[in-house]
């Protein structure tokens, strides 16, 4: 039985690409085939945060048109072998994303992979409401921001509304949030929105809180997802949420401010 | 935040700022989201019908529909001018 995520957000850089690599490598590394497709048609970037850019040569876009097989446009991953990337077209325009097509791209995929992890692009033009359709359970990645909230509002909305499940009937989508860049410290000085804010104007399922992490900027200029950095607080969330995500009961790390020591506290750090 | 600065700092944090904002667009956009597809032709009939009697702009007439438990209350708000 295959699983589809849609890893979403409505408003861009917030880190959906950042969670779908770190989500997708989780989930392989813990025994389960997986596959990510980069629905950002034209702006493709997660070839670059899973340092496999110089590997593609068919996308998304070849596959759906019968210009190359499955089997040629997926990319294995080099570090986990239960892990495949599925690239964007860099040429080709948005449209070229058909729902027909998309369907039968991901039925093809359902019958090898566990799970399907769909990298949304930002908007809700017709990549995004492509990546949202098909999809069983959603991440929703949202910044600790105004504009950000407000935005992932708006998809939950649409999956809501407008995905297949809601157009059939069919049992909702299930939905996570996952907060990302959350600065422990400001949300004590009453300058950032709390998780508590966050969960009452959203109230869905917390997958996780992923701290804001000078690793992440590294993590992405190696190409390496940040949840293989075992040292960095933002890959120990993520490792966190992908366990939540296989139904372990973890408790949220790095919610409060690291207290700093004395001589911390006197010289600056 | 120094000793001096607890005694001053009566400002609302901007945090709950941002809080109430969100509260009230995210709430008002729901509303809209859920509003049956007839409600804006409906608007421009009632509009048209008390323009037939008082002098009103399309502005000062809001239609708005809720639900409450299980009926749905269609509220309509005129302000008349003087």
């Amino acid at each position: 039985m295959s699983e589809i995520i849609v890893v979403t957000s409505g408003k861009g850089g917030v880190g959906k690409t950042t969670t779908s690599a770190s989500i997708g490598m989780g989930l392989a590394k813990a025994g389960h085939k997986t596959v990510i497709i980069d629905f950002d048609i034209g702006l493709r970037n997660l070839d670059l945060i899973m340092n496999c850019e110089r590997r593609v040569v068919f996308d998304f876009v070849n596959v759906i048109q019968g210009d190359a097989n499955l089997s040629q446009a997926l990319i294995k991953d080099k570090r986990c072998s239960d892990l495949y990337i599925l690239p964007a077209s860099q040429t080709k325009d948005k449209n070229a994303l058909t729902k027909d097509g998309v369907a039968k791209i991901l039925e093809e995929l359902a019958s090898d992979f566990e799970y399907i992890v769909c990298d949304s692009p930002a908007g809700i033009e017709q990549g995004a409401l492509m990546a949202l359709y098909f999809a069983d359970q959603a991440i929703v990645v949202t910044n600790p921001e105004v504009s950000s909230v407000r935005d992932s509002d708006r998809i939950l909305g649409i999956l809501q509304s407008k995905s297949r499940r809601a157009e059939l009937n069919m049992e909702p989508v299930r939905e996570h949030l996952l907060i990302t860049r959350y600065q422990a410290e400001r949300v004590e000085n009453g300058e950032m929105l709390s998780i508590d804010d966050i969960n009452d104007i959203l109230a869905i399922d917390l997958l996780g809180v992923i701290p804001e992490d000078t690793y992440v900027l590294t993590s992405s200029n190696e190409g390496n997802p940040v949840i293989m950095n075992e040292i960095s607080h933002a890959g120990q969330a993520y490792q966190d949420a992908v366990g939540r995500f296989l139904g372990k009961d973890i408790a949220h790390r790095f919610l409060d401010p690291e207290r700093k020591g004395l001589i911390k506290r006197m010289f600056g750090g | 935040m120094s000793l001096f600065g607890r005694f001053k700092d009566t400002k609302p944090k901007s945090a709950n700022i941002a809080k109430e904002r969100l509260q009230i667009i995210v709430s008002h956009e729901r509303n809209r989201r859920s509003a049956p597809s007839y409600l804006s032709a409906l608007q421009n009939d009632i509009l048209a019908v008390i323009k037939k009697y008082v002098d009103v702009d399309a502005d000062q007439i809001h239609i708005n529909v809720s639900q409450q438990n299980n009926t749905s209350v269609l509220e309509m708000n005129v302000n008349l001018p003087d």
